[in-house]
């Protein structure tokens, strides 16, 4: 069966946009300058198996480098094309070695690794998957030189704006869960939700952002008010179970998800400002909407907090958390604290999309889904049903997303804060902020 | 003019079509979980991976024979099931619910990751693991390879039936051990956990030993059903998303969660229905009925069906077609 396009997770590309237009205006050079047409595919027709790789000079793609493919008594050269771009069909699986000439490179430039000897070298196997992958990114070792100093900081600063972004969802999703009982899988879509009408306004009508977002926000927050209203209050009137419910909300969250897609497509897309002027702290870069994007998450959870603490609407919420039954008894009106908690869960989830819209970068269909279980795996950590500790859960999971990548391979790093979500569970399955007796 | 014949054939087809015979098997080992025991397992496609990376790694790699390569796949998801159970089936329900998920997703990520691309083949997946299976096909006995063999819409080559019959005869095993567990004691020790776990732990009965050993066999099930899964096709990571456990969810709730045949017809009215459906609404936008539709966005509409589907069944008739209302899996 046809399963929807794959979903990679996005990784994040700060300044993407601006390396395309560079690659553009790099590759429009190189034409003008009438390059020799380069061979940049050989003998692909000809063979079932295929080896291919990017020849990319500090994140440029260089052109004409030759490259010598060989192995089991086959050899074939191959220059790079414009977009540094270059394949071979090989005869057979195997090992290969993919030499890069360097004399070919542009003139005072070498293939540096201080690990390897022959950086230019490249012994490759061709697999089950009948073809391999061979880049040189020359230029990648200036990056490296970047100190590990730095490269902590930088993903320390990024881990807390992941954390910030993410606790807004959390303490919405958590928030839900402890006044209704429901794990609300169609949280995911709250959160895509904001960035979309973030979109629809700021972008596709052409509003300001200023008037974009609070619009976006109220209507997320009327979006989170509708969910209670039409769906989550009646099925609670009807004596529906708290499983049944979970389920229904796993429908609704595939339901709506693809209506998403129906109206936006599969594409990813810009808001205004994703792609800002960086600022620069020391050795790496910070840009103004990641700043503002700190900014906004910590004064509105610091609005949250004062909500739950001091006012008496928060301590009501509290309660109903606590035990709804009691709180009824003593007179609190339980189905407005729960649709207070919706308005506010779809704002603030609404938010988080808009934030983690600018941090991915870009808006889409699955924005929300792709974080949701990052989303359970804090509320989990922290403590189901406890604001607080969706706050901590959000901010250590976060925190461990980037700055696992230290040391993991960046398209697993989401893998690492799944595994910590079953280890905590395993020693403390109330959560850190939890209570015991909660787990049941 | 829409093609009427070639719809209706071609929905018919999905009756016998492996693609639904590994749905019904996946389906039927969440029966045991969610269904007979309770247990709220998101964690099926994970499952069913394990399965079918276990088979094609094991062929591939190791280029093991066909049992052995199955005993791989049956080995890892039993494992999968011990890593899972341990830490969360003293916990309650919905713990579970999210560590199968994450453990799910987990696996598809390590199965996607280019760090092992050379064992998993990455985000391309993996091919060529079919010889060993193909070559035990009896039916080469009588008929070419090309050969085309059936009647009606039913028409196929002998690896495409050895397909059909392998697995087809693996769901009929596979619901004949079901009825005969939930007929034996063991079966009602089951049944009573879901319906009162500290009444089962008063008659003196390991609550926790019980649910694992259900655990592993519903997770046996759905890695036999991911091994039926890549027969007809290639082992591609993007097919076991979440998604894919939602859709035999709905195929579950549909046929009836706490029943053996449930699962089974709950697929072919599934896959029937949603060939039917989503042939219609393709044809339906080339002949220019829906000019508000692209051909993409028509595909998508099976997930909002879905969707749809799953919130209607289980707020409507959460016993499923088949099942019985006193005997609804969610009591709690």
């Amino acid at each position: 069966m046809a399963h929807a396009a794959s979903r990679p997770f996005t990784r994040r590309a700060p300044r993407r946009f601006a390396a395309v237009i560079l690659a553009g205006i790099v590759s429009a050079l190189s034409l003008s300058m009438a390059a020799p047409a380069a061979a940049d595919e050989v003998g692909l027709d000809e063979y079932d198996f295929k080896i291919s790789g990017l020849v990319e000079l500090a994140d440029e793609p260089l052109a004409d480098v030759l490259l010598v493919v060989e192995g089991g008594g086959f050899r074939v050269e191959v220059e790079s094309g414009e977009d540094g771009r270059w394949a071979v069909g090989v005869p057979e699986k195997g090992d290969f070695t993919v030499t890069l000439d360097e004399n070919t490179l542009p003139e005072g430039i070498a293939v540096i690794d201080p690990e390897d000897e022959t950086p230019n070298v490249r012994e490759i196997t061709v697999g089950q998957s009948g073809s391999a992958v061979a880049n040189f990114f020359i230029g990648q070792g200036e990056r490296n030189t970047v100190s590990l100093f730095d490269q902590v900081v930088e993903r320390l600063f990024n881990g807390l704006n992941f954390g910030l972004l993410l606790a807004l969802a959390a303490i919405g999703l958590s928030l839900v869960f402890g006044t209704t009982g429901l794990s609300n899988f169609a949280h995911a879509e709250l959160v895509t939700f904001g960035g979309l009408m973030t979109l629809l306004f700021g972008v596709v009508l052409g509003w300001p952002i200023w008037i974009a977002i609070p619009i976006a926000l109220i209507l997320s927050a009327g979006l989170g008010y509708v969910n209670d209203a039409a769906l989550w209050k009646p099925l609670r009137r009807k004596g529906v179970g708290l499983i049944p419910m979970m389920i229904v909300s796993i429908g609704l969250s595939l339901a709506v998800r693809y209506i998403f897609q129906l109206f936006v497509g599969g594409d990813t897309q810009q808001l205004p400002g994703a792609t800002d002027t960086t600022l620069s702290i020391g050795a790496f870069g910070l840009s103004w909407t990641d700043v503002a994007s700190m900014a906004i998450s910590v004064i509105v959870l610091l609005g949250v907090a004062y909500f739950l603490l001091r006012t008496r609407i928060g301590k009501a919420t509290r309660a109903v958390s606590d035990n709804p039954a009691l709180a009824a008894a003593s007179g609190i009106d339980v189905d407005r604290v729960i649709r207070v908690v919706w308005v506010m869960a779809g704002a603030l989830a609404g938010l988080s999309g808009i934030l983690w819209a600018y941090f991915r970068p870009g808006v889409s269909w699955d924005m929300g889904f792709q974080i949701l279980l990052l989303t359970f795996a804090a509320v989990t950590l922290g403590g189901l049903g406890t604001a607080f500790g969706a706050l901590v859960g959000a901010l250590i999971v976060g925190l461990f997303v980037e700055i696992s990548t230290l040391v993991i391979p960046s398209d697993m790093k989401y893998v690492g804060a799944l595994v910590i979500l079953i280890l905590v569970l395993l020693v403390r399955p109330q959560g850190i902020l939890g209570r015991k007796e909660r787990i049941g | 003019m829409i093609d009427w014949i070639l719809l209706f054939s071609n929905a018919a087809q999905e009756i016998i079509s492996p693609t639904t015979a590994a749905y019904a098997l996946a389906a039927l080992g969440l029966a045991i979980h969610f269904g007979f025991t309770g247990l709220l397992n998101f964690g099926q496609a994970g499952f069913m991976m394990l399965g079918a990376y276990g088979f094609a790694i094991a062929t591939l790699t190791f280029d093991w024979p066909v049992w052995a390569a199955i005993l791989t796949g049956v080995v890892a998801s039993i494992v999968f099931a011990l890593i899972l159970g341990i830490p969360t089936l003293r916990l309650r329900a919905d713990y579970l619910a999210i560590v199968t998920i994450a453990a799910a997703e987990i696996v598809r990520l390590l199965f996607t990751t280019n760090t092992f691309e050379p064992v998993t083949g990455s985000a391309n997946g993996l091919q060529g693991y079919k010889g060993g299976f193909e070559a035990l096909n009896p039916l080469l006995l009588f008929f070419g390879e090309n050969d085309l063999i059936g009647f009606g819409p039913w028409v196929y080559n002998p690896y495409d039936w050895w397909v059909r019959i392998f697995g087809w005869s693996l769901v009929a095993l596979a619901a004949f051990i079901t009825w005969r567990l939930f007929k034996s004691p063991w079966g009602r020790v089951i049944k009573g956990i879901r319906e009162d776990e500290d009444a089962v732990r008063a008659l003196g009965k390991n609550v926790y030993f019980y649910k694992m050993q259900s655990l592993v066999i519903g997770g046996v099930f759905g890695a036999l059903a991911g091994m039926i899964f890549i027969l007809p096709r290639a082992v591609v990571p993007s097919n076991y998303q979440t998604s894919l456990t939602f859709f035999i969810y709905a195929i579950l709730l549909l046929g009836g969660a706490a029943t053996v045949f449930g699962p089974i017809i709950g697929s072919v009215i599934f896959w029937v229905l949603l060939s039917f459906f989503s042939g219609f609404i393709a044809r339906a936008v080339e002949v220019g009925w829906l000019p508000f539709l692209s051909n993409v966005q028509a595909g998508q509409l099976r997930f909002i069906l879905v969707g749809v589907a799953i919130m209607l069944i289980v707020i409507y008739r959460p016993q499923g077609i088949f099942g019985n209302r006193k005997e609804l899996a969610f009591v709690k």
